[in-house]
């Protein structure tokens, strides 16, 4: 008996018994499903995390004064003295392995464009900014350091700056007021969307630093003429983050005098592995789920081996009568493992249909990222037929070893 | 020429807890290409071990068996699957028919392991049913027939291969005596075409239609008439 014969009869016989045949499916269509939707949204996090890791600037190192001590009074976060364009420039000349560093400092200002204005930040940082950041250039272009360092007028606009100034026009080589000062629009960024906690990341002016302290009195005291809120460095790629971290940090220990056993009084953060371990609980729990969902298929196979042997019990004198009349042990185990595969694979793809239909509802319903592998998706349709093989053998050989006399005597 | 069926001293012994049954005692038999053949005998007499032993549904425990030129005793168990499907035509008592499958579907159901196509399993079956006289019935499911009908799908079932042998256990048993007669009817008309017919019964009266009866007892034949 070929493959085909065998598929024919083993779906008549699941036609027969329509109604079993659909029950016994139901655990693996509800295991495949699952599987799917859970993975998909596991999946879709993790892409949704990774997007936000890499529109901060994949490997940031963030540096930013931490905590005074005086008196042993400390001053809590910001409270020690600023950083520096010194310690800028000695960790961009000293310290291996990075990329691109860059300070900030920044001040609220307006902006005003004809009869239009709009009020924001403008940030000053140095040329590296851009890449450290993540940011791209959409048109025209960045400053240079020579720029910076002469501190030109030059200012770089997000999304939202052209929408709102602009009304969307192309504002390269327009004059912009800011503050009291024109300032020449040479490029504009493109856009980042919101940051996860909602706030618009392309509501933003960029100039160079030196521009910014000087115009505005950005990072400018009555002791620190040079200071920069925040530094930040970026890793280049195949760097070790955690000895980049040490050596940042045992650079600006011996500039900011700290002695030996003391606390450091500023402190270097990484933004992505900060993101990462913050989503490391909820990809553990996708995982979690993922393991449910595999052991919901496991029952749904059991399940399908219980049906299986209920049928091969109910069908003795079908299978006594097939041994009679000529059909070999192995035609008899065929016909009830293909039965069983033919359930498992059908379960399956109704699992698939509800699975992704379920992932698509979810994803409107719950505004949240997925991700719809078809790697996964083969893999649930793979791993229901290796149940229908799996739990179907054992049926299947009991059948085919039944005695054909007894099994046609069988009430 | 040898006979069609040759037994030669055929012993089937069962062990049954400690206790070891000689079903089958000693059984030498010859049984000719066309004959008409009724098994007769009380229940545990033997009849039906001697039933299995020539549908090759079982072995003997010693003795010589050959059937249709087989050595039945040498045939591993997909050969012997094979021999019964080309060799012998089954009937039962209780009918056998697949439920909710049609009557051609049924009738057709040795063609599958016969490894025939679809279309000629169908054209067969049809040829079969329509010379029990179901050729208007091919599409009902057993639960639309009538015992009678499903008997004559049956043995349009046995027939479907162009068996040498007819092997009918108890055919009737089940049927009242009018749609006895009916089926009756037919198997004396399908041995007049020349197919070999054993019928195993207790009744009298479906045994004298065969033209041969043998008669065992205790697991012996006790008589041999023809």
């Amino acid at each position: 008996m070929n493959a085909f014969a065998s598929l024919r009869v083993a779906l008549t016989a699941l036609r027969i018994n329509a109604l079993r045949s659909a029950l016994a499916m139901l655990g693996v269509i509800i295991g495949v499903a699952s599987v799917i939707v859970l993975v998909s949204i596991s999946e879709g996090t993790k892409q949704a995390v990774e997007a936000q890791i890499a529109s901060f600037g994949a490997n940031l190192l963030i540096i930013r004064p931490g905590s005074s001590t005086f008196g042993g009074r400390r001053g809590g976060a910001g409270s020690a003295d600023p950083l520096t364009d010194g310690d800028v420039l000695a960790i961009r000349e000293e310290v291996a392995g990075l990329s691109g560093v860059s300070g900030e400092v920044s001040a609220s200002t307006t902006l005003v464009f004809g009869g239009i204005n709009w009020t924001s930040r403008i940030q000053g940082v140095n040329p590296d900014y851009f890449t450290a950041r993540g940011w791209i250039i959409d048109e025209g272009r960045a400053f240079s350091g020579a720029e910076d360092i002469a501190g030109r007028r030059y200012v770089l606009v997000g999304q939202t700056i052209i929408e709102e100034l602009f009304d969307g026009a192309n504002p390269i080589g327009q004059s912009i007021r800011i503050g009291a000062q024109p300032f020449e629009v040479i490029g504009t960024l493109a856009a980042k969307g919101e940051s996860s906690w909602g706030q618009d990341q392309d509501d933003v002016v960029f100039a160079p630093l030196s521009t910014v302290r000087q115009r505005f009195g950005a990072g400018m005291s009555v002791t620190v003429r040079d200071a920069v809120s925040t530094i930040y460095a970026d890793i280049a790629p195949g760097e070790s983050t955690s000895r980049v971290i040490a050596d940042i940090e045992d650079l600006l220990r011996i500039r900011r005098d700290i002695q030996p056993g003391a606390e450091d009084d500023f402190a270097v953060g990484s933004l992505a592995e900060f993101i990462r371990a913050r989503n490391e609980t909820e990809s553990q729990l996708g995982l979690l789920l993922a393991v449910g969902a595999g052991i919901v298929l496991l029952v749904g196979g059991i399940g399908i081996m219980n049906i299986m042997l209920v049928s091969v019990t109910e069908r003795t004198r079908e299978i006594g009568l097939r041994l009679a009349v000529g059909a070999r042990r192995a035609d008899v185990r065929n016909q009830f493992l293909i039965e069983s595969i033919v359930l498992c694979v059908i379960g399956g793809l109704a699992g698939l249909v509800v699975g992704v239909g379920g992932t698509l509802i979810y994803a409107e319903v719950g505004q949240l990222e997925i991700a719809i592998d078809p790697v996964i998706v083969a893999i649930a349709i793979g791993a229901s037929a290796f149940v229908g093989v799996f739990f179907g053998l054992y049926p299947a050989h009991r059948a085919s070893r039944l005695n054909p006399i007894d099994a046609l005597r069988f009430e | 020429m040898p006979a069609l069926i040759e037994c030669r001293d055929l012993v089937k012994t069962y062990t049954m807890g400690d206790q070891v049954v000689h079903a089958l005692n000693g059984v030498s038999l010859d049984i000719e290409a066309g004959e008409y053949v009724a098994i007769m005998g009380t229940s545990g007499s033997g009849k039906s071990t001697l039933m299995n032993l020539l549908g090759a549904l079982d072995q003997p425990s010693s003795g010589e068996l050959r059937i249709a030129g087989e050595n039945v005793r040498a045939l591993g168990p997909d050969a012997v699957s094979r021999f019964r499907n080309r060799t012998i035509g089954f009937v039962f008592q209780q009918f056998n028919l697949l439920p909710r499958t049609s009557a051609v579907e049924n009738a057709g159901l040795p063609l599958i392991y016969s490894g025939l196509p679809h279309g000629e399993r169908v054209a067969r079956a049809m040829k079969r049913l329509q010379q029990v006289g179901l050729g208007d019935r091919t599409d009902h499911h057993p639960a639309q027939l009538s015992g009678g009908q499903q008997q004559r799908v049956a043995i349009a079932r046995a027939l479907v291969n162009d068996p040498k042998i007819l092997l009918a256990d108890e055919p009737t048993g089940a049927l009242d005596t009018k749609t006895s007669e009916d089926i009756m009817a037919i198997f004396d008309q399908l041995n007049r075409e020349g197919i070999t017919v054993i019928l195993v019964t207790h009744e009298q009266e479906v045994a004298d239609h065969a033209r041969r009866q043998i008669v065992f007892r205790d697991g012996v034949i006790v008589e041999d008439r023809s």
